[in-house]
């Protein structure tokens, strides 16, 4: 068995009275693109700054490719790269210089890689960072990381900032990365990300890990969303098992349906009638929400 | 540990374990490089200070009645504070006429320049979030301390070098002029293990780099204090590593031993901001902020509110500055008498002249303070444009104000906070003399004197707000007044600067009060002065782009 990429367990981590981390576990395989969701503040870049050896946890364990992240930073980050959350970059430095900076302190700059991803990223390395937009200092980051050469890439919130097409130049870097074997964390509250890239997903929410599991394990965990016009009566809808929240209004019936319970409920419809159906997939949005949208009224599902 | 199925992609990848120290050299060229307008402008500087300095004390002090001269008026307790320790007969040669001179001048601008530096490549690039990306490529934990404690090394091995050729060619000495270098460069050294340590104890840069340069001040108290109780440095001097450099008594005994105590500070200072270090989180602090107000409070909803609420720590800061300055300085006077004694020549007049001597030495002192206080109204008005190139300032323009409103908010804010200094420096000087002397009168005395200095403080800032409105990025320049300032402040007498070159200071045309009468024309002339500037930054302001 392989040694997992980051095995983390029971990470506690506080600043003052604010308990950051609260028992956080993530454990992800080499080569798999792991998603870490969370909404803002749950504990992601705290997490990140932990496995990069920059925070020392107050208890619990995190490994990263088998090292200690706090004792062996130095040895560990030549395997690794990242892209931070938060950082204002050197306003006198161009973007290039940074790019190079960045690359020889990590120890593995890749030259011919740098190249490339200048022109995919369509970015001027002789331009001052201070004269960047935002969306361009971010490519500087992203290029940074992706130019080096690494085992496992750390990517916090990496798209912020990048319009639509850029994003999808980044989405096929990191399918690169996976096709060759590289593993990858990549923090995200955009679901829509997530769901495009990544092979696993972890939810945080105030510094514990709600859900973890491959997407297909995750989706099993959420319900279909149902909105049909209906012939028949609907009465049996109402007592059917499986069907949740059940609503009408206009002559369209609204519902959710348990993704085990597919198949009879279906079956139920076909008998009713119906005369225009929208059966919608699980979407990792329906789970997020579950998880944190607190005011919403379908939080009778808490696990 | 299993390997995983990536294969190095670059041949030069083979991973070396890496110490706490890795990435000290790289990261030692990025300072460097950073740096490269900024350190160089400092050591040219210093070392044209020097250069200057040592012909124009030849050629202003030929004979030895002009060098006795000279004597009398740096060895009563301002010119002490102000100078340093006088040793033996010691002021007869040139070499300890320009150590007297300029000694005190080089040891705090090198010690300035080393704790901007430190404070920049530390707890800025924490501030910054750079330090979590240097951090995460393969960079040991002390590795951007170490390599900002060398780029400061190297700056003040510049400084060292510039000072030492800027004295040659005039036949000193050569050991003295070399230990005049070291000496110079190693207390910047100090000051920059100093910075090294409260880089580990704020989240803020702007915090830990004014904890350093208040240590700077206190260094500075301590000596001036110490050396006025005993001009040769009684005990009290030898806690101020200021002392330490001219404890070595360049040019009259040379002595080498106590630039070892600047040298173990430095080993000791290094040692305790590693223990510091390694104590911490990276971006942490062992001091670190407490939460702040849920809400605003009324007064916050206005450009002045906003000014104040942003201004505040630092204002505090310098405002207890100014007070023990003032009551420290005040309470000298006590020494004035000794001083009078020792003057046989004025010994007959004393009964009458002590009173004089005090108003003047009081005068000397409110000067001093005041140009403290310039070097607020020039900074505090800079934060304009920190404002602005942060992008805060043009979402309080947009968000309603307007940027008249804007700039006058803020303007009201540091004209007041400026009052506010002249007042507790006046009060403060007022009665730290009346302590000494055991007269009350000076607190009102000196007050009254420390207002009649608004006009002059509040050009200062005008200059600086009309630059930056005009100029944004030429507005640093502000400094160079109060640069010259300093220049006529400390030396204006020395150097024999005619009146009109003396009177460009704002400062040095406000009457030098109490010693000399208030006249109104000068305070008019320079309140004129400042309103117009102030029209000019209006004018200039609603004309150009904001930024962010």
């Amino acid at each position: 068995m392989d040694t997992p990429a980051i095995d983390v367990r029971g990470l506690t981590k506080s600043f003052g009275s604010t308990r950051a981390l609260d028992g956080f576990d993530l454990r992800v395989e080499p080569g798999q693109i792991a998603g870490f969701l969370g909404p803002n503040g749950a504990g992601k870049t705290t997490t990140i700054r932990i496995l990069l050896g920059l925070l020392r946890a107050d208890g619990g364990s995190a490994r990263v490719l088998g090292a200690d992240p706090w004792r062996d930073a130095v040895a560990l980050h030549r395997r690794v790269a990242t892209v931070p959350g938060d950082v204002t970059l050197w306003p006198t430095l161009s973007g290039g210089e940074a790019i190079d900076l960045l690359g020889r302190l990590q120890g593995r700059p890749d030259p011919v890689r740098r190249a490339e991803l200048i022109e995919r990223f369509e970015l001027d390395p002789s331009k001052k960072i201070r004269a960047y937009s935002k969306g361009n200092r971010q490519k500087v980051l992203l290029v940074a990381a992706l130019a080096t050469d690494a085992e496992l890439y750390l990517l916090d919130e990496p798209t912020s900032g990048l319009d639509p097409l850029m994003e999808e130049v980044f989405r096929a870097e990191v399918r690169r990365l996976r096709r060759e074997g590289r593993t990858v964390l990549l923090s995200s509250h955009i679901l829509a990300e997530v769901e495009k890239l990544c092979d696993t997903v972890t939810i945080i929410r105030a510094g514990r890990t709600v859900e973890s599991g491959t997407l297909r394990e995750l989706r099993h965990l959420t319900r279909f969303a149902v909105s049909a016009r209906l012939r028949g009566d609907a009465g049996a809808l109402q007592t059917a098992p499986g069907v949740h929240d059940l609503s009408q209004e206009d002559g369209v019936w609204r519902f959710q349906v348990d993704t085990d319970a597919a198949e009879p409920v279906l079956r139920l419809l076909a008998d009713i009638g119906v005369e225009d159906l929208t059966w919608s997939p699980p979407s990792l949005e329906d789970l997020f929400l579950r998880h944190y949208g607190d005011v919403l009224p379908r939080e009778e599902a808490v696990r | 540990m299993t390997a995983t199925t990536t294969a190095p992609r670059t041949a030069a990848a083979a991973p070396h374990p890496g110490g706490a120290w890795t990435g000290t050299g790289r990261l030692l060229r990025l300072a460097l490089r950073r740096d490269r307008v900024r350190t160089p402008i400092w050591v040219l500087a210093l070392t044209l200070t020097t250069a200057i300095t040592v012909p124009s004390l030849e050629a202003a002090f030929t004979d030895a009645a002009g060098r006795q001269a000279r004597t009398e008026l740096v060895t009563n307790p301002a010119g002490v504070m102000m100078t340093g320790p006088v040793f033996g007969d010691g002021l007869d040669s040139l070499g300890a006429m320009v150590a007297n001179e300029i000694s005190l001048t080089l040891l705090v601008a090198a010690a300035i320049m080393s704790i901007l530096l430190v404070v920049r490549h530390t707890r800025a690039e924490e501030e910054a979030g750079r330090a979590d990306l240097v951090r995460a490529q393969a960079v040991g934990r002390f590795a951007p301390p170490a390599a900002a404690l060398l780029a400061a090394g190297v700056a003040d091995l510049g400084v060292a070098v510039g000072v030492i050729a800027g004295l040659q060619g005039y036949g000193l000495p050569l050991a003295d002029t070399i230990a005049f270098g070291v000496a110079v460069g190693l207390t910047g050294l100090v000051f920059a293990a100093v910075a090294g340590v409260t880089a580990q104890l704020t989240t803020s840069a702007r915090a830990a780099s004014g904890m350093a340069l208040a240590v700077l001040g206190g260094a500075f108290l301590v000596r001036g204090i110490g050396d006025v109780i005993d001009i040769t440095g009684s005990a009290l001097s030898w806690f101020s590593p200021l002392a330490w450099a001219q404890q070595t008594r360049l040019f009259v005994d040379l002595r080498w031993w106590p630039l070892g105590l600047s040298l173990a500070a430095v080993v000791a200072l290094t040692a305790l901001a590693a223990a510091l270090n390694r104590r911490r989180d990276l971006g942490g602090a062992l001091l670190a902020g407490g939460a702040g107000r849920a809400e605003a409070a009324a007064w916050l909803a206005s450009p002045a509110g906003l000014a104040w609420r942003v201004q505040r720590g630092t204002f505090w800061g310098w405002a207890a500055g100014v007070i023990v300055g003032g009551v420290a300085f005040g309470s000298l006077a006590s020494y004035l008498e000794d001083a009078v004694t020792d003057l046989p020549a004025l010994q007959e007049w004393m009964a009458i002249e002590l009173d004089a001597i005090t108003e003047t030495f009081g005068a000397m002192m409110l000067l001093y303070l005041v140009l403290a206080i310039g070097g607020y109204a020039i900074a505090a008005v800079l934060r304009l444009r920190a404002e602005e190139t942060a992008g805060t300032a043009a979402l309080v323009i947009v968000g309603g104000p307007g940027r008249l409103r804007w700039l006058r908010g803020w303007s009201g804010v540091i004209a007041a906070q400026l009052l506010a200094l002249l007042l507790l420096a006046g009060v403060g000087l007022g009665v730290g003399m009346a302590l000494s002397t055991g007269d009350g009168g000076h607190v009102a005395a000196m007050t009254a004197a420390a207002v009649t200095y608004l006009p002059g403080v509040l050009v200062m800032a005008a200059v600086t707000a009309a630059l930056f409105a005009a100029w944004p990025s030429g507005a640093p320049l502000a400094w160079a007044v109060e640069a010259y300032a300093l220049v006529v402040g400390f030396f204006g007498e020395l150097l024999d600067l005619p009146e009109w070159a003396q009177d460009v200071s704002p400062l040095s045309a406000t009457p030098f009060a109490p010693a000399e009468e208030v006249t109104t024309l000068p305070l008019l002339v320079l309140s004129a002065l400042a309103v117009g500037l102030a029209a000019v930054a209006v004018a200039a302001f609603r004309a150009r782009d904001v930024r962010g």
